[in-house]
C-alpha cells in the first residue's frame, strides 16, 4: 500500500522537500503511513500541548499509538491527533514582519497607564 | 540575505542561547549533522532493546519481569520520540529505518556486547543507562528544539531505568557468594565498554568542536566520561564492588577519579562491525521487522475496512 507524499508541518526546506518527494515517486519505497501530530492535555483544566508525532493508518490507531508512545505514565488525561498536513503554521524566525502589527501598540498593556494609587481602606 | 550573513545570524542566535525550530533557517551542515546524530541515537534506543529483551522470559521473579518489560518498552518509546524529532529536519522515517536494516547506519557500540547472565541486566541499568543519563542531560539543553524536548522526556524515564538497575546491583552485591561473584563478573565485563560509550578522546573526535560551537553539545566526550566515572566509582564502592581498573586513583586536588587508558583498538573494532554481537543484533533487528509485517498489514486492512464501512453508511 502506498501513500502519496504529504506536505508536512516540519518539512520546511524547499530543496529538501522537492528531493524527497521526487525520491518517493520514483522509488515507490516509502510505505510510511500518514503522519499525525500529537497533542496531550497533562491535567484537567490545562491546555493541550504538542508532544511529538507518529505514523498510523487511521485516526483511531493514531490515538492508541499516541497513548502508548506519549502517555505511558499518565502524562495525559486527553489526547488530540491531527494529520500533520492539516496544520498551517506561520513561518519561522525570519517571519518577523508577520508579527509587526503588535510591535507599536504599547497602549495594549497595563504598564502604559499611570493612575493615582488608591490608599488601602482603614477600618 | 546571502548565505554568509545568514550563517552569521544563525551563530548569533546560537550564542544568545536561542532555540532553533524546524522551520527556521539553518546551515545545511547543521541539518545533516543533526540528522546523523539523532538517527544514530534513535537506532541505539531500538537496538538497545535486544540485549535486555533477551532476558525477559528468564527474569527471576514476576516483579523483575514487569520492571524489565516496562523498561524495554520505554526504550522503544525513546526510539520513536527520536525518529519523530529526526523527521522534523526533513529526513524520511522510511529512509532512516532502511539505513539501519541495511546495516548502513551506526548505533551505540555498547549494544554489541552479549548479556551472559541476569547480573548483566542489573549492570546495564546501572552503568549503561547511567551513562545515557549523563549524555542526555546535556542534550536536553541542545540548541535544536525538537531534539532537546525529546531528551527532556527521555531523561525523566531514564532515572527509573538506572535506579532499578542499581537496586538489583545492590541486592546481588549483598546476596550469596554466588550472587556476589555474578555481579562482580558483570561489572568487570561492562565497565570498559561503558566508558567507550562516550566516544573517542576529544583530540580524536572531529565532530565535537563543531557540535559544541552549534550548541548541540555543551560538554566534550572526555568531560562527560569523567562525570560518569566520578559518580559510578562511588556508587560501586558504596555497595562493595570493585572497578576493574588498576590505575583508578582519587585525586584530592581536583576532586576527580583518575582512570586508566581505554583499549581504543577494541573500540574501533566494535564500531567497524566486528564486535562480539554486531551480526547477531542486526539479524535480530531484521527478523523483528520481518515478523512485524503481518501486524502492519492487518492494521492497514482494518483501517481500509472501516473507511469502506463509513463510506457505505453515508
Ligand atoms: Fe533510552
Ligand atoms: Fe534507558
Amino acid at each position: 500500500m502506498r501513500y502519496p507524499s504529504r506536505s508536512r508541518l516540519s518539512t520546511h526546506d524547499p530543496n529538501l522537500k522537492e528531493n524527497m518527494s521526487e525520491k518517493n515517486d520514483t522509488e515507490s519505497k516509502d510505505i510510511q503511513w500518514p503522519l499525525w501530530e500529537v497533542f496531550t492535555q497533562p491535567r484537567d483544566g490545562k491546555p493541550h500541548e504538542h508532544a511529538g508525532s507518529l505514523h498510523a493508518p487511521d485516526a483511531e490507531m493514531a490515538l492508541e499509538n499516541a497513548r502508548d508512545v506519549y502517555a505511558r505514565r499518565k502524562e495525559a488525561v486527553n489526547i488530540w491527533v491531527v494529520p500533520s498536513d492539516q496544520i498551517v503554521a506561520s513561518k519561522g524566525e525570519d517571519a518577523g514582519p508577520f508579527f509587526d502589527p503588535a510591535d507599536d501598540k504599547p497602549y495594549r498593556h497595563p504598564q502604559f497607564y499611570s493612575v493615582p494609587r488608591a490608599s488601602k481602606r482603614r477600618s | 540575505m546571502d548565505e554568509e550573513s545568514k550563517k552569521e545570524k544563525f551563530q548569533e542566535r546560537i550564542d544568545n542561547g536561542e532555540t532553533i525550530e524546524p522551520k527556521d533557517w539553518m546551515p545545511e551542515r547543521y541539518r545533516k549533522q543533526l540528522i546523523r546524530m539523532m538517527s544514530q541515537h534513535a537506532h541505539s534506543e531500538v537496538v538497545g532493546m535486544l540485549p535486555e529483551g533477551n532476558w525477559i522470559t528468564r527474569a527471576p521473579s514476576l516483579r523483575r519481569k514487569m520492571i524489565l518489560l516496562s523498561k524495554v518498552q520505554d526504550e522503544a518509546g525513546h526510539g520513536l520520540y527520536l525518529y519523530s524529532a529526526t523527521e522534523t529536519l526533513g529526513a524520511s522515517r522510511q529512509e532512516v529505518i532502511d539505513q539501519l536494516l541495511e546495516g548502513k547506519a551506526k548505533y551505540s557500540s555498547i549494544f554489541n556486547y552479549p548479556t551472559l547472565s541476569w547480573a548483566d541486566v542489573a549492570v546495564i541499568g546501572w552503568l549503561v543507562d547511567g551513562a545515557a543519563i549523563i549524555n542526555q542531560t546535556m542534550l536536553a539543553r541542545s540548541s535544536y528544539g525538537p531534539y532537546s524536548r525529546a531528551m527532556v522526556r527521555i531523561c525523566k524515564e531514564e532515572s527509573f531505568h538506572k535506579k532499578q538497575g542499581y537496586e538489583m546491583v545492590a541486592t546481588m552485591a549483598d546476596g550469596t557468594p554466588e550472587q556476589q561473584e555474578m555481579i562482580q563478573d558483570a561489572v568487570d565485563r561492562w565497565w570498559w565498554p561503558t566508558l567507550m560509550m562516550f566516544g573517542p578522546h576529544d583530540d580524536d573526535s572531529p565532530n565535537s568542536a563543531e557540535l559544541i560551537k552549534w550548541g548541540v553539545k555543551s560538554k566534550t566526550n572526555d568531560e562527560l566520561r569523567q562525570s560518569f566515572v566520578d559518580r559510578h566509582v562511588s556508587e560501586a564502592h558504596e555497595v562493595g564492588l570493585e572497578i576493574p581498573d588498576e590505575d583508578l586513583e582519587y585525586n584530592e586536588e581536583t576532586g576527580h577519579w583518575e582512570f586508566g587508558e581505554i583499549d581504543w583498538d577494541e573500540f574501533w573494532n566494535v564500531v567497524k562491525g566486528n564486535g562480539p554481537m554486531n551480526k547477531e543484533r542486526m539479524k535480530s533487528r531484521r527478523e523483528a521487522h520481518e515478523n512485524g509485517k503481518w501486524v502492519r498489514e492487518a492494521a492497514e486492512e482494518y483501517a481500509r475496512k472501516k473507511r469502506l464501512a463509513k463510506e457505505k453508511a453515508s
